[in-house]
């Protein structure tokens, strides 16, 4: 792992013992969150990054593995040994299913049909009325883990998140260099090379779904346990469009930029609503400038920076 | 299930189903044309009514209002293309998507800014006002069949426009390979030009009509723009007559699936389960209808040829 | 006689109202270079893609390898040891030029579903792509961006990805496309080495490679093959010259 991604996770690491010194528990809730919704961008930045698969309805993952926990709850089940392999089983059986109809669509074809089936999944919560419907669902508990209760506890639920995040980052570290992933990757470059080099792309961009769905499940499982409540908002068209906007903002097709991404949002939207009430009038233009002028997002703005100086301090030739 | 009632969800699928064409059709110019997806039309809907409202307000006449806010739509939109959109024809889809998602974040603050986040109403035109008997026990309202008959003239202009004129040619052609009109030497910033400032037209228009009828909010035009994309998927982008076939479609299947889904479901289940299940597959069946279509047709019902 | 690699039967091919291919039968003989030459829209790119599965022809059978491949999918039939080169270079810009190679080599040796292990630095895989690289005088730029590779040295890395694949039958459609002299040249001596490890078929308009490498000439026209011999007899047909060849030789 390159320093980069160990900076960031060290600096998580670090963030409950800064935080301690004043507003423990906003930071820790806000710093949690960013961490949960990085593991859903980790899934999305496979999909889109290494895929080019640009899925618009990636928060319905999220959302299903969220009711999942929650409607467990609601009738009495809290454990996590039965609610955290429901949340990723669902989820990754929606990507799936959706992921086979999906797949055989291409370009702006392939972005709605994405939409579409996160709409779905919108809808369907939204009128599931035993279970909220539009109002959503509160928990009263959290899940417990074999009669303990670890999301109790606000550092060892962060530390856990964190452990999460992690292994989830190394999980798609590995995947993206191993054969899956060379198949994958190269699937964007050429997928009429690959088909004649004898890769059936299909296949293995259903397999990247489903794992991408599976990620936001595991974030849905966690985002859940975090707000106590679910409602169909998490899985609003405008929730899979800031997940996008997340791993742009940092530099797609990076892994760690999803992190920075998600970071940089989650932060930036908290202070500028902080500061008035119009922030997303500043917002939105933000994004759009981000867009037309920093392509690679934040860390090619980065990288150009540090090209830049580079060559500034270049020693002259003899 | 009676007879009018019946009808009357007809007609109010046909209301919706005009409504949405009028907001495809630009939609589906402006992608096919120009290759340019704009998650923003549904903000220039939102705009002609907040402006058909405003206007209104400052003149107390109907016609006036319908006039003035066409323009102001219209103004509004080129300026759009010319400061923000002409850059973005160059990059890829998903570039497109954030900016103009970005367009919207702006645009829906922006006019809970002006306008306030309460909803506003505009007065249905006196002259249209109230209902008309159709059939016997059955009335509707007049200003809903305005909307239809103009959806309607509106999808007729179209047609000759883009059938029998040359610019409609030159958008035909345009619609099939961008390129290569340019290099016949047509002024393609120009075409481009036209062809937005029409769709943002169509859609400014859109949300004039249905402003009276409906409460005009910040986010209104957000619900009413995934289904328009929904309209253009089906329909086959870049084709007007795909877009027609699909809006109508899908205003029916809509208003008819959560008029009577409920219904239909007591044919097979308990009332109770029939209760809950109904408006579910009611509220996901458009979404089901694409799946379906994209399904075994990858590329829509009527995609332009050389697609 | 062993059993041709590959045979045409019947094969017909219409785009809108244009027959592209017309009844069309043909063989490739097993380990002999077949040229298939033709004037422009004779079809030639047509064959190639319905032969390689890109294309879907509307009646007839296209046997591989003793296989009915008709409704077999381009990567089924690669796996079956259907190798082909693109007129316009079609490889992996952003990989390395041996990461090109080593998935070629990667679809052959199978199990590509493993989701651990660094696949770049498998020397499994590393090795014969290194191998297929030397042939074609490419090892030098293995770590090369395959995207920053000159035309030719683009052609040669197509050239080594098809061996990578150990073929049953190459297709290369008209690898000589914007060569200049020298590549050609090059180009042909490669050639002229792999001729004879499997079966080739060339679909060319230079008809300098053709003569120096076929073992027998095809010409193609109006979608349909109008002869079929050695380069000699070929050259010599008189409705050959009168179609094709008399605009071609200089």
């Amino acid at each position: 792992m390159s320093r980069l991604p160990i900076a960031i996770f060290l600096g998580f690491a670090l963030l409950p013992m800064a935080a301690a010194f004043g507003a423990e528990t906003y930071l820790l809730d806000l710093f949690m969150r960013v961490m949960i919704f990085a593991i859903a961008a980790l899934g999305l930045d496979l999909l889109v990054g290494f895929g080019a698969l640009v899925s618009f309805g990636h928060a319905a993952f999220i959302g299903i593995g969220a009711y999942a926990v929650a409607i467990l709850a609601s009738h009495g089940i809290n454990e996590a040994w039965i609610s955290l392999p429901v949340a990723l089983v669902a989820a990754t059986a929606f990507a799936y299913l959706t992921g086979t109809i999906c797949l055989r669509t291409r370009g702006v074809y392939f972005i709605m049909i994405t939409l579409a089936f996160g709409q779905m999944a919108f809808f369907l919560a939204s009128s599931l009325a035993p279970y909220g419907g539009d109002d959503g669902l509160t928990m009263h508990a959290r899940s417990t883990l074999f009669g303990l209760s670890p999301f109790k506890h606000e550092r060892l639920f962060y530390y856990i998140v964190l452990a999460c995040l992690v292994g989830c980052y190394c999980l798609c570290r590995a995947l993206v260099v191993s054969r899956f992933g060379r198949v994958f990757r190269g699937a964007r470059e050429n997928a009429t090379r690959m088909a004649t080099l004898g890769f059936d792309i299909y296949r293995y961009q259903l397999a990247a779904y489903a794992i991408s769905g599976t990620l936001g499940g595991l974030a849905g499982f966690l985002l859940a346990n975090a707000t106590d409540f679910v409602s169909p908002a998490y899985m609003s068209w405008q929730r899979s469009g800031e997940l996008i906007i997340m791993i742009i903002l940092g530099g797609l097709g990076t892994l760690h930029g999803a992190i920075i991404g998600t970071l940089v949002y989650s932060l930036l939207g908290e202070w500028l609503s902080g500061l008035t009430e119009n922030w997303k009038m500043i917002f939105g233009p933000l994004l759009v400038l981000v867009v037309l002028l920093a392509r690679g997002g934040l860390l090619g703005l980065a990288a150009q920076v540090a090209a830049w100086w580079r060559k500034q301090h270049a020693e002259p030739q003899a | 299930m009676s007879m009018s009632l019946l009808v009357v969800q007809i007609l109010n699928g046909l209301q919706l189903g005009v409504l949405l064409f009028l907001i495809a059709a630009g939609l589906t110019l402006v992608f096919g044309v120009m290759n340019f997806i704009n998650l923003a039309h549904g903000v220039q809907y939102m705009l002609g009514a907040y402006l058909a409202v405003m206007f209104y307000t400052l003149t107390g006449s109907s016609l006036l209002a319908l006039v003035f806010a066409l323009l102001a739509a219209l103004a509004f939109g080129l300026f759009l293309e010319f400061v923000v959109f002409r850059h973005l024809y160059e990059r890829d889809h998903l570039d497109q998507v954030i900016a103009t998602f970005g367009i919207i974040l702006f645009l829906n603050q922006a006019v809970k800014y002006v306008w306030g986040a309460a909803p506003l109403s505009l007065p249905i035109p006196e002259l249209f006002s109230g209902s008309i008997v159709l059939l016997p026990g059955l009335t509707y309202p007049i200003w809903r069949l305005v909307i239809i008959a103009s959806g309607l003239a509106v999808a007729l202009l179209l047609y000759i426009l883009v059938s029998r004129t040359r610019l409609g040619m030159l958008v035909r052609a345009g619609a099939n390979n961008a390129p290569m009109v340019s290099a016949l030497g047509v002024d393609i910033r120009r075409l481009f030009m036209i062809v937005f400032g029409f769709g943002t037209m169509l859609a400014g228009f859109a949300g004039i009509m249905i402003a009276p009828i409906l409460s005009v909010e910040p986010g209104m035009g957000d619900t009413i723009l995934i289904l328009a994309f929904v309209v253009i998927v089906i329909g086959g982008i870049g084709s007007i007559r795909g877009a027609f076939i699909a809006a109508l479609l899908i205003g029916l299947a809509d208003t008819l699936g959560r008029s009577f889904s409920v219904d239909i479901l007591r044919l097979v289940m308990a009332p109770s389960p029939a209760r809950t299940v109904g408006p579910a597959i009611a509220s996901m069946l458009i979404y089901l209808m694409m799946a379906l279509v994209l399904y075994f047709r990858p590329t829509g019902l009527f995609p332009p040829k050389g697609r | 006689m062993t059993a041709p690699v590959l045979r045409l039967e019947g094969l017909n091919k219409n785009f809108g109202g244009l027959a592209v291919t017309r009844n069309l039968n043909f063989e490739v003989a097993a380990g002999e270079l077949h040229a298939v030459i033709g004037p422009n829209g004779a079809g030639k790119t047509t064959l190639i893609n319905q032969i390689s599965g890109l294309v879907a022809p509307d009646s007839g059978r296209i046997l591989f390898a003793g296989r009915d491949v008709t409704a077999l999918s381009v990567p089924e039939r690669a796996a079956l040891g259907l190798a082909r080169s693109f007129q316009i270079t079609s490889i992996l810009p952003g990989f390395s030029v041996i990461e090109n190679v080593a998935l070629a080599v990667q679809a052959r040796v199978g199990s590509s579903f493993r989701f651990f292990g660094h696949a770049a630095a498998e020397a499994a895989l590393n090795a014969p792509a290194l191998a297929a690289l030397d042939e074609v005088g490419l090892s030098k730029r293995a770590d090369a961006l395959a995207g920053q590779l000159s035309h030719g040295e683009k052609r040669a890395l197509e050239l080594a990805i098809a061996l990578a694949m150990q073929p049953k039958l190459l297709l290369l459609d008209e690898p000589m496309a914007g060569a200049g002299r020298d590549e050609s040249r090059r180009l042909i001596a490669v050639l002229s080495r792999l001729k004879g490890r499997f079966p080739i078929l060339l679909v060319e308009h230079d008809m300098t490679a053709v003569f120096a490498l076929a073992d027998r000439i095809s010409v193609l026209l109006y979608g349909q093959i109008l002869t079929s011999g050695t380069p000699d007899a070929v050259r010599a047909d008189p409705q050959v010259v009168a179609a094709y060849l008399g605009e071609e030789m200089e």
